[in-house]
């Protein structure tokens, strides 16, 4: 970690992510605090669809797809193969969410409670964007999606809250489990270069905008999700070792957002605004996580 | 040195004397004993390989593709219900070209829910580009074993390989085995070397791309051609072997066939059961032969059509069923000899499945069958040992 890649690149121009996704801005940070050094595995999405289109390569560092629910398994069976080649390399994992809370969840836990020396990144737009916009376990409540549609019978759209991976990932009792948000820069670089140097299983949860499945303006990327930590519903936060007592959150706005800025910047939460209990409940709820947990806020 | 062993112990010794660096491995009846194994040899010191006890066999297969890709040599042991839910990577491994050798305790799929042995499991498999070899007997689960590495990594191949043992017949029978000394298959597979391009940050590869269809079909044509190349690496590979070890192997090997009328193709334990059936057969004068087959995949199409074109009546007994038609090997088989202009009659016979002892009572009435269509029309399927009346019955046919 002595050396600076800053200023290299590590993920090509020339990919096929559409404008204002916050995906490949994650990966291409992620990939410069790694170095050179690094393999990554990648689970089934958007990220590996359009940055692999053969015989082009998005990838300066070696990279490994075998499907969509194993990323964790495939980062398992490289880490174990560096083990018995002696080397030492970065091992990273990239799935989206519906690759890691959902149908790439076993693969994620076993990987970790093995104690394999990966980080994992989750990068989460919300959905399942690659095969258009479905609901996953990390589509929060109130989401349209084309899985969890609006209408006469259905004016919410997804029904239950978002599932709390970090917190799940932390309850493994691994090194590191924290999330992060590309929008506040210094936090996000601070806790994947953190994250690299710790010896065992780290997941870091990084919030990424889609700019279809959101339905947002490409050019308002970072300002969303600026937003979804200033309104509180993304809170950012690290666990070591299971140790909720001591979880620290890493940054707390001054003053906060009331969500409904968020909200309104993106057509999925539209039909929201119809109805002004809607609103109100989402903001009760980062209301009452903010009077249960605020007091881990530790700069 | 002659070792009393379990067919499970056979394909971990395998693995040990192949010097497997990575083991990623689930738990299964009846091919349980393999990891339990490789977990004894490691700790032990006997074998230094990274063992990865996954949560899952999808995550098995993942996992030595992970480090197969990483180029290592690697091996893993599955069976039936875990083979199964290995689907969907078997066709990644081989579309990767990667060669992982995997042990299968053949053993019946579920439902009902059974831990005996049948073909089922692999024959489901069969059109996902692995090579596939049935043992005979515990020395041949091992010999097969450290073959099959020399096989798949041959950079002609670079296809994975599946070495089928049959459930508790062999993976839990005690056997004696011959067990080859390290430096003997040392020098028969040389040091570990991945003809193939790895994930090395030195050299920055992307492995399990996304393929348009301008590309796709390019890669499968790629796999078609590494199998149809296989069937010589194989014969090569199987020689050297002999030369070296002194045992002989055949992806088909004809016993009693010169004059015979009748041929009983067998897979796996049961030719054991079905040489001793046809030696006493001979006693009494019957022209029966047998042939064994031990690589079904890629298939010996041509070996096959030489062996079995001057018989009457072709019986293949087979531990499998594909519903709807037939026995997967039946239908093989009468593909391969289709070209003969004078062709035996082919007849099939379901038998032994789900753990249903091949005995030579099971051997009669197959035989009855067959020397029946030499003069006469029979049916092409033939299920061995049922209770046809309770079946029909409460399928109210009855």
């Amino acid at each position: 970690m002595s050396e600076n890649y800053e200023n290299m690149e590590f993920f090509a121009p020339g990919h096929g992510m559409c404008a204002g996704c916050a995906a490949p801005i994650i990966v291409r940070w992620i990939l410069k605090l790694a170095g050179p050094n690094t393999i990554v595995t990648n689970a089934t999405g958007c990220l590996e669809v359009v940055t692999t289109a053969y015989p082009r390569t998005s990838w300066r560092v070696p990279w490994l797809h075998i499907a969509f629910e194993n990323a964790a398994a495939a980062a398992a069976g490289v880490e174990a193969a560096t083990r018995a080649k002696g080397e030492k390399l970065n091992i990273i994992a990239f799935g989206g969410d519906g690759g890691t809370v959902d149908i790439g969840f076993q693969a994620l836990s076993g990987m970790v409670e093995r104690g394999h020396n990966v980080l994992y990144i989750l990068y989460d737009n919300e959905a399942y964007m690659n095969t258009g916009i479905q609901r996953s376990g990390a589509t929060p409540w109130g989401a349209w999606t084309t899985t969890s549609k609006v209408g006469n019978a259905n004016p919410i759209g997804k029904m239950r809250p978002k599932k709390p991976i970090a917190k799940i990932l932390a309850a493994h009792d691994i090194p590191y489990a924290a999330t992060a948000n590309p929008a506040f820069f210094q936090d996000f670089k601070k806790k994947v270069k953190k994250a690299l140097s710790i010896e065992g299983p780290k997941f870091l949860h990084v919030l990424s905008s889609c700019t279809t499945g959101w339905r947002h303006d490409p050019s308002k990327t970072i300002e969303i999700l600026r937003l979804a930590t200033d309104t509180g519903l993304f809170p950012l936060y690290e666990i070591e070792n299971g140790d909720f007592e001591n979880m620290r959150i890493t940054y707390k706005p001054k003053k906060f957002k009331p969500v409904e800025e968020y909200l309104k910047m993106q057509g999925r939460f539209r039909h929201l605004f119809k109805n002004p209990e809607y609103v109100k409940k989402l903001q009760r709820d980062v209301d009452e996580w903010w009077a249960k947990y605020g007091k881990y806020y530790c700069p | 040195m002659k070792v009393m062993i379990r067919g499970n112990e056979s394909i971990a010794y395998a693995f040990k004397l192949a010097r497997v660096q990575v083991v990623p491995a689930y738990p299964i009846t009846p091919s349980t004993l393999v990891p339990e194994k490789i977990s004894e040899f490691i700790a032990n010191g006997e074998m230094k390989a990274e063992f990865v006890p996954v949560e899952s066999e999808h995550s098995a297969l993942s996992a030595a593709i992970g480090a197969s890709a990483k180029g290592v040599r690697v091996g893993t042991a599955t069976a039936s219900q875990g083979l199964a839910l290995m689907h969907e990577i078997l066709f990644i491994a081989s579309g990767m070209r990667l060669p992982i050798v995997m042990g299968i305790g053949n053993r019946a799929l579920s439902a009902p829910i059974n831990i005996w042995c049948d073909h089922q499991d692999m024959m489901s498999q069969r059109d996902a580009g692995w090579m596939q070899f049935y043992a005979e007997s515990n020395q041949e689960g091992l010999d097969l074993g450290v073959m099959a590495f020399k096989i798949a990594e041959d950079e002609r191949v670079l296809l994975p390989a599946m070495v089928g043992i049959d459930a508790f017949v062999l993976t839990h029978t005690v056997e004696p085995v011959e067990l080859p000394e390290q430096k003997e298959v040392d020098d028969f597979l040389g040091e570990f070397v991945p003809h193939y391009v790895t994930l090395d940050p030195e050299k920055p590869a992307t492995l399990g791309s996304f393929g348009f269809p301008e590309h796709y079909m390019e890669f499968k044509y790629g796999q078609w051609i590494a199998m149809e190349r296989a069937k010589k690496v194989i014969d090569e590979v199987f020689s050297k072997f002999e030369e070296k070890f002194g045992r002989k192997y055949a992806k088909v090997t004809p016993e009693f066939t010169e004059d015979a009328d009748i041929l009983l193709v067998t897979m796996g334990s049961m030719t054991s059961t079905t040489r001793e059936f046809v030696k006493r057969m001979r006693e009494n004068g019957k022209k029966v032969g047998l042939v064994k087959l031990t690589v079904f995949r890629p298939f010996p199409k041509e070996e096959l059509k030489e062996i079995l074109k001057n018989a009457k009546v072709v019986a293949v007994l087979e531990r499998n069923i594909s519903f709807g038609f037939g026995g997967a090997v039946y239908a093989e088989i009468s593909s391969a000899l289709s070209s003969l202009k004078e062709k035996p009659k082919i007849v099939d016979f379901i038998i032994g499945l789900g753990g249903r002892d091949i005995t030579f009572k099971s051997l009669e009435a197959a035989l009855r069958i067959a020397e029946r269509a030499m003069k006469e029309e029979v049916d092409e399927i033939n299920w061995i040992d049922v209770n046809k009346e309770a079946v029909l019955k409460a399928e109210g046919l009855l």
